[in-house]
């Protein structure tokens, strides 16, 4: 295909070419290759420094906490939902189907709003209540849990989903078949198959989660040394004319993107040539309905 | 196996409320998943809608047309109008550039485009600010003016239509375009007959999501557009000041409108997009 494309490239194809590149160079590459350069202006101190700073080290380790307990939650969460929404039949699939992703279009502010309303501790819907059991959310570590599996919610879901309606479930049929029990063959069967669909999500949660700020500067009072995340750290070393330590934060924080598109890159790439193999050897089984495919 | 495979859908012969083939444990982990959404998603969410309905529709509407809020509102929905209809045409550009043209270092323009995606935004304004703020290398400064809303959306909702479009792309039978044209059709007649309407509906989905994204955005504009009432404050900024200023309903009800703009963006679309598909 790519030598038949070859004879057709014209003018045209170049300015196109042209107009793309200088326009993700000016709109991405350039300004994300001058935060680098900033951070190192004054050699390596200022990153060093962000480790020599207690509250900056409580904030880094605060998000870092909130990042994996709320991907734990999402991951357990989103594996679950996945195989409902497409192995079984129930009602209210269509609309569950449909609000799982709710969360990516909502404002960061409203989710932080929402979240105070239902569970701050003076006035909120089931806060006062909680309150009186002795869990504190709003102003405290577990309101920034709940804001960051918010933002994250539909991440391990939107990449399990079309791998599950893909490999269908003849194996899982087989499985069952042959005396394996429910558990067993999600184990042995369904599990190894998502594996790495799970894993690319995991790595989109974990990012998305390290980044959150709009929902977190809400819900958690933003006090430095407790509850104040990386990115909160961030915005109030820039407003304090701290823009060596901002730069610096960020570029820790821009590290750890860039990083992980890099590993779901590599994971697409391990995929698509797992799929091909796959499509060469096996039917396809994506054909049949749900509520076929289960013998049970 | 005993029982013979069905075709077709199965017929729904029992209630709908009891139409479901769940097992015990599933039924579980239905009714676990299920709690727990709505303790996190839909009962906030819901209480945002509550608290603005509390104070009744004059109230509502007092608030959303107080001249500062309204003045943010307005220009929230113009730059995200304005880097919709953007992101549409050089969205489209792109994935066209990353499917059919092929050059050194297109693996990298790859990255690039998922960066807005994994940046943190507060991250991504200060990256903004380093090429267009004060100083600015360029000579181009937009910090706290109104353009920097736009900029601010143009970043953030770039990968959107991108990767929407490219899959689709992909996809395509090149084989169609070169008969039509073999039988003499222009590039632009190809373009607009036979790729444009296949690609319609990942370009619909993706606006919506832009769109929707854009309305919402609050973390890349707190340090790049100075947050200045009637000239570079969004929506997002109305609503934080509303709660600092411990005024939750009005914060409800500027938010209980961007709720319900999303959702109509992404109604709007999904009909058009079943509309394009059908009759594609």
């Amino acid at each position: 295909m790519a030598s038949r494309r070859q004879v057709r490239k014209g003018p045209f194809t170049y300015l196109l070419r042209l107009a793309v590149v200088t326009y993700l160079v000016l709109l991405v590459a350039w300004p994300v290759v001058l935060v680098v350069t900033h951070t190192f202006e004054g050699g390596t101190a200022t990153l060093t420094g962000i480790f020599s700073d207690p509250d900056l080290v409580a904030a880094l380790e605060l998000s870092a906490y909130a990042a994996v307990i709320a991907t734990a939650i999402n991951t357990l969460f989103g594996v679950v939902v996945s195989l409902l929404l497409v192995r079984y039949e129930f009602p209210g699939k269509r609309i569950m189907s449909a609000l799982i992703d709710l969360p990516l279009s909502v404002s960061p502010i409203v989710v932080g709003l929402a979240l105070v309303l239902v569970y701050a501790g003076r006035d909120g819907w089931f806060g006062p209540t909680l309150e009186g059991w002795g869990f504190q959310i709003i102003f405290a570590t577990p309101g920034i849990i709940l804001a960051t599996a918010f933002v994250s919610l539909p991440l391990v879901i939107r990449e399990v989903v079309p791998v599950l309606q893909e490999i269908g479930t003849e194996q899982e049929q087989a499985a069952s078949s042959l005396g394996a029990s429910g558990w067993q063959t999600f184990w042995r069967i369904t599990l190894p198959s998502i594996k790495w669909a799970v894993v690319y999500g995991v790595v989109l949660t974990l990012a998305r989660s390290l980044g959150e700020f709009g929902a977190v500067k809400i819900v958690s009072g933003n006090f430095s040394g407790e509850t104040r995340t990386t990115t909160l750290a961030v915005e109030e070393k820039y407003l304090n004319f701290d823009q060596q330590g901002a730069y610096a934060l960020s570029f820790l924080l821009a590290s750890v993107s860039v990083l992980s598109i890099i590993i779901v890159f590599g994971l697409r790439a391990r995929g698509a040539r797992v799929n091909e193999t796959r499509s060469h050897s096996g039917a396809p089984v994506a054909e049949l309905a749900p509520s076929e495919g289960r013998t049970s | 196996m005993t029982t013979p495979v069905q075709e077709g859908r199965p017929v729904a012969t029992r209630p709908a409320l009891l139409n479901h083939n769940l097992t015990a444990s599933s039924g579980i982990g239905l009714g676990i998943s299920m709690l727990w959404f709505s303790l996190l998603v839909l009962i906030p969410l819901a209480a945002v809608i509550a608290t603005a309905a509390a104070g009744g529709w004059d109230e509502f509407w007092r608030t959303i047309t107080n001249e500062q809020t309204s003045s943010a509102i307005k220009l929230t929905l113009k730059a995200a109008a304005l880097v919709t209809l953007v992101n549409i045409v050089i969205g489209t550009a792109i994935a066209w550039v990353l499917v059919r043209d092929k050059f050194w270092g297109k693996g990298l323009l790859e990255l690039i485009i998922d960066i807005p995606f994994a940046l943190p935004t507060i991250v991504a304004g200060l990256v903004l600010l380093s090429l267009y703020g004060v100083n600015s290398p360029l000579g181009i400064e937009v910090a706290n003016t109104g353009d920097s809303v736009f900029l601010a959306f143009l970043f953030v909702t770039l990968p959107f239509i991108v990767r929407m479009v490219q899959p689709v792309l992909e996809e395509l039978d090149e084989d169609v375009e070169e008969a039509a044209a073999s039988l003499g059709a222009s590039r632009v007649t190809i373009f607009r007959r036979i790729i444009l309407p296949s690609l319609a509906p990942a370009i619909a989905a993706g606006a919506a999501l832009s769109f929707a994204r854009a309305v919402g955005e609050y973390g890349s504009l707190v340090l790049l557009s100075g947050n200045l009432p009637f000239k570079s404050e969004v929506a997002s900024v109305r609503i934080l000041s509303a709660i600092e200023n411990d005024n939750r309903a009005g914060a409800a009800s500027i938010a209980t409108l961007l709720l319900v703009i999303s959702l109509l963006v992404i109604i709007v679309l999904d009909v058009v997009q079943r509309r394009v598909a059908r009759r594609g």
